[in-house]
C-alpha cells in the first residue's frame, strides 16, 4: 500500500477507464475521490456501481459533470439526471438485479469465471445469457465482472492498509476491494497499526493499493 | 381507515415471532408499524442490516445507518450489519422468512411485475427479483386498481419480476391466495362484499363458499 493525496491518485484514473464505486445511495462512497474525479474531468467512464445515488451525492456527481460513458447498475429511479441521459441514448446503462451484480463482482475479485443464478430466469434479464439446469433446476450463466479500478470507502484504516467499515455504510465496498486491478481507498479514520484487531479487519491490508492520506 | 392502513395492517398478520423479514418500500414500509410489540420479528434493509429501528429523533442520525432508500433509520439492540453479497445470499439462499413488496400487476397464476413499464418507467430491478425468487414467503402489498384499472390481471403485460408465483396478494378489498396455482378469494376487506372485489377485478377469482372478512 502506498499513501497518496487524492489529486496524484485520481490523475493515475484515464479518462475512458473502467471504475467501480462502493456505497449505497450514496452511503459508504468515497466523496474526495468522486470530488477530485468531477474536478479533473476524467470523462468516458465506464462506471459499476449499485445505484446512481442522488444529484449532488455521491455517484450522483459524476452524472452532475456528464462524466459516464456507460453505468452497469441495479437502480437508477432516485436520480433524474442519470434518467435523462439514460432516455437521451448519452450513457449505456446495463440493469441488473442487486444479488446478480454483487455476485458477478464477487466472482471477478475470487477467480470465478461466474456464478449461477436462479434470479432472472424466465424475465428480461435472461436475454441472451446461458440457462443451465443443476439438478433439474434453471439458474442463468452470470458472468464476472472486474473493472481497472475500485473506489473504496472504509470507516478505519490503519497505516498498512487494514480496512473495517460502519454499518450500512459496509455494503459493496469489500466486495469490490477484491474485483480491480487497482484499488483506491478513502477511510473516515486513518488509525495506527493494531487499532483495527485481526478479527475485525475486513479487507486485509494486501488488497490495498492507494490510500488518501488526510487533508 | 384509509386503503394504506388496511393492507398494512393485515400485512402484519402474516409475521411470525423469530421471522427474517424484508419489506419494499411505499405501503410495504408501513407494516412495521402494526406488528404487536410482544412478536420477535427481525427486519432485514438489503444494504446491510439485519434488526432495523425506527427513524430516529431529530439530530440523532447517523449517515452510516440508512435504510434501503438511503433515508436515515435505527437499529434495536441485537442488530447486526453485513456487506452486500451476505444480505443477497441471505435473500437469494432461503434465509428471509417473508418479504412484502409493492407491485403493478399480479396475474391469475400469482406472477408479479413491479420493476418496470416499457418507455415510461425504467427505474431499474434493484433487489426485487432476488427477493421474490428467493424468499420462502411473498406478499404483495398493493392497492387493489389503480386509476380505476384493475392490478390483478388475467396475465401481466408488464415484464415478470420472477417466474416464481407470489403466495399471497393483501389489497385495500381482498386477500388473495393461490392455492393450486390460481387466484382464489380468501378474505374481503370491512364493508367489501364479494361482487365488488369480483366487479373490479380483470382476473377470474375462485370464490370458496365461506370467504370471510379481513380481521385487522
Amino acid at each position: 500500500m502506498k499513501a497518496v493525496s487524492v489529486e496524484e491518485a485520481v490523475a493515475m484514473i484515464p479518462a475512458g477507464a473502467s471504475v467501480m464505486v462502493g456505497g449505497f445511495m450514496g452511503v459508504g462512497t468515497p466523496e474526495r475521490l468522486l470530488d477530485e474525479v468531477t474536478r479533473q474531468r476524467k470523462s468516458g467512464l465506464s462506471l459499476i456501481c449499485n445505484d446512481a445515488a442522488t444529484p449532488g451525492k455521491g455517484v450522483g456527481k459524476l452524472f452532475d459533470a456528464a462524466l459516464v460513458a456507460r453505468l452497469t447498475a441495479t437502480h437508477i429511479g432516485l436520480n433524474p439526471k442519470a434518467q435523462q441521459q439514460m432516455l437521451a441514448n448519452q450513457i449505456d446503462v446495463d440493469l441488473v438485479p442487486q444479488g446478480t451484480f454483487v455476485e458477478r463482482i464477487r466472482a471477478g475479485g475470487c477467480g470465478l469465471g461466474g456464478v449461477l443464478t436462479p434470479t432472472g430466469v424466465g424475465t428480461l434479464v435472461a436475454e441472451g445469457k446461458r440457462q443451465i439446469e443443476v439438478d433439474g433446476r434453471p439458474f442463468l450463466l452470470e458472468t464476472a465482472l472486474r473493472a481497472q479500478f475500485a473506489l473504496v470507502h472504509a470507516f478505519l484504516a490503519d497505516y498498512l492498509g487494514n480496512l473495517s467499515y460502519a454499518l450500512t455504510s459496509r455494503n459493496f465496498n469489500p466486495i469490490m476491494a477484491m474485483a480491480a486491478d487497482t484499488v483506491i481507498v478513502t477511510a473516515e479514520h486513518i488509525v495506527p497499526v493494531g487499532v483495527i484487531a485481526p478479527d475485525h479487519v475486513v479487507t486485509p491490508a494486501p488488497l490495498v493499493d492507494y490510500l488518501i492520506t488526510n487533508g | 381507515m384509509d386503503a394504506q392502513t388496511i393492507i398494512a395492517r393485515r400485512v402484519a398478520k402474516e409475521l411470525r415471532s423469530g421471522d427474517l423479514v424484508n419489506l419494499g418500500i411505499g405501503i410495504p414500509t408501513l407494516v412495521a408499524n402494526y406488528v404487536p410489540a410482544d412478536l420477535k420479528v427481525f427486519f432485514q434493509s438489503e444494504n446491510g442490516l439485519i434488526g432495523t429501528g425506527p427513524i430516529p429523533e431529530q439530530g440523532m442520525a447517523h449517515p452510516t445507518l440508512t435504510d434501503a432508500g438511503g433515508r436515515p433509520i435505527s437499529a434495536l439492540p441485537g442488530a447486526s450489519t453485513f456487506d452486500s453479497a451476505m444480505s443477497f445470499g441471505l435473500i437469494r439462499g432461503g434465509h428471509v422468512d417473508v418479504t412484502v413488496l409493492g407491485g403493478l400487476q399480479v396475474d391469475a397464476e400469482g406472477h408479479l411485475a413491479n420493476w418496470m413499464i416499457p418507455g415510461k418507467m425504467v427505474p431499474g430491478m434493484g433487489g426485487a427479483m432476488d427477493l421474490v425468487t428467493g424468499a420462502k414467503r411473498v406478499i404483495v402489498a398493493m392497492q387493489h386498481a389503480a386509476k380505476g384499472k384493475s392490478k390483478i390481471v388475467p396475465r401481466c403485460s408488464l415484464p415478470l419480476t420472477s417466474v416464481r408465483p407470489v403466495n399471497l396478494v393483501v389489497t385495500d378489498m381482498a386477500v388473495i391466495g393461490f392455492p393450486d396455482g390460481r387466484a382464489t378469494l380468501l378474505e374481503t376487506a370491512p364493508g367489501i362484499g364479494i361482487g365488488e372485489v369480483m366487479a373490479v377485478t380483470e382476473a377470474e377469482l375462485v370464490v370458496p363458499d365461506n370467504v370471510p372478512e379481513m380481521r385487522i
